[in-house]
Order: C-alpha cells, then structure tokens, then sequence
C-alpha cells in the first residue's frame, strides 16, 4: 500500500513530437487539461493558472464550468525534449478560501518513450506523505461538490482498464 | 463528508510498522498478537502499541478469543484512507484520455 505516490501509464498512438508538444507548450496543455497559464513552460517558471474548459470533451467541460476562474499555481521544474516534464503544485487545491502556499506540494512527471505502437506516456505523483492530513480530509470535503461528477463520467474507462 | 477522526486515520497510517501490520491483516485476516509478531523484527510490546494506536483510529478492532485478543482490520476504514489517493488518481485517468483525444484526433 504506496500512500505517497500515483503512477499511470497510457500508450499514445501519435508521433513522439507530437506528444511532446502537446505536453510542453503550456496553451496546448491548457487546452486538452483545462487550464490557462500566464507564461511558456520553462524550467525554474513559477506560473498562475486559471481552470478552463477542456476543449476536447463537452461532458467534462461541462463539469469543469463550476471551477471555470479557480486560480492554482505551477511551479515548472525539469524539461527535457522528448523525454521528460515535471512540475509542482499543490493537489486538490480548489478550495479558493484555503491559502495553499504554505503547504507542501507533489511533484507531477511525465515521462516519454517512443515504443513500436505508439508514444508509452508514464505520469506520476508523488509526495503525498507530505500533504497535512487535514489537508487531505478537507479534498474529501471538496469533491463531494463537483469532482464526484468527473469521476462518474470516466468509471467505465476505469472499470476497463482495471 | 468524512466521518469524525478521518485525518487520525492517516496519521495511523503514516509508520512503516504500521503499514506492514495492515498488510499482513490484509493478507492472512484476523491475526492474535503472537502471530503478529512471528517473523517480525519488532517486538511484542511495539506491536501491541502500534495496534492501539490504530485502534484509536478505528483502522484495527480486537476481540477476545480465550487467552488472546485476535485483531482485524476494519476494512470500510482501510478503504476510507485509499479514497483520497483514488481520487487524484482518476483526475488522471481523465486528464490521460483527453490527452489521447488531443494528440491521435488532430494528427490523423
């Protein structure tokens, strides 16, 4: 039982560039996330974000209406092409009453290898032993607004890929 | 919401000795502290501290069977603690499907 860290892989059937682009151009990340940053993806980049609406599902962009303006913060790390993207923020930070800043943030990471099918894109979080436990108790109080509904629209997908 | 005394849970979760007690309820069910502590390089008396400590939590219960208090994990609490990794988890799992969407629709 790993409390401290998410890992999730997905096999990208796109050229590796592509991927990378997609991934590292902040409008292009905004774009498929659902986020609008205030500057390009560089290392050491410390950048306010805003929710927006995804533009490549209706149904999720829909939920994500209720957090459209929700500010959060990246703080960009590593970059190297084709390879690697790491940045830190704070999850579940969407408690616009909560100041975060003083609190501990996870570190995101993904991870690009060209294999025979496709792009393997390997995604992971970690650090969150460091995240005050009441802080997590309060995320549970936060998705009981709205994320619960991103969760039943995927369930399939998770069922499946279990 | 969470119940009363969620955040206790992770707190009781945050040991590595902990962890290894809930693993090992996970995997072979109720257990008596004499089998906790076969094969385990902690002692008698840190085991039963820790599964207090868990009891506290309501992670763990204990029963008297004759002689010895046999423990078990209270499962709905153990899946309570996985929730909040769960979550994040599926922000991620969504968050990876709209990227597929984004990098195979506009490339074709």
């Amino acid at each position: 039982m790993n409390t401290d860290r998410i890992e999730k892989q997905i096999l990208l059937r796109a050229p590796l560039k592509r991927v990378w682009r997609a991934i590292s151009d902040a409008a292009e990340f905004g774009s498929w996330f659902g986020m609008k940053v205030d500057g390009p993806f560089v290392p050491g980049a410390h950048l306010h974000a805003v929710v927006t609406q995804t533009t490549v599902d209706p149904k999720v962009a829909e939920t994500q209406k209720t957090y459209e303006g929700a500010p959060f913060e990246l703080m960009i790390e590593q970059m190297t092409p084709d390879r690697l993207f790491s940045f830190r923020w704070h999850p579940f930070a969407i408690d616009q009453s909560v100041d975060y800043s003083a609190e501990p943030t996870t570190l995101v990471e993904f991870t690009l290898e060209e294999t025979e099918n496709g792009v393997m894109l390997t995604i992971t979080e970690s650090g969150f032993d460091g995240i005050p436990p009441e802080r997590r108790a309060r995320a549970f109080a936060a998705n009981e607004g709205g994320w619960s509904m991103m969760v039943g629209l995927i369930s399939l997908y998770v069922t499946r890929a279990q | 919401m969470l119940p009363k005394g969620s955040a206790n849970l992770f707190a009781a979760l945050g040991d590595d000795a902990r962890l290894r007690i809930v693993s090992r309820l996970c995997d072979r069910g109720p257990m008596s502290i004499t089998g906790l502590t076969e094969g385990s390089k902690i002692t008698r008396q840190a085991i039963t501290r820790h599964l207090r400590v868990m009891e506290g939590s309501g992670l763990v219960r204990g029963a008297r069977h004759g002689r010895e208090s046999v423990w078990e994990l209270d499962r709905r609490r153990v899946e309570e603690a996985g929730r909040y990794l769960d979550m994040i988890s599926k922000h991620w799992d969504d968050a990876l499907l709209r990227l597929r969407t984004f990098v195979e629709d506009r490339d074709k």
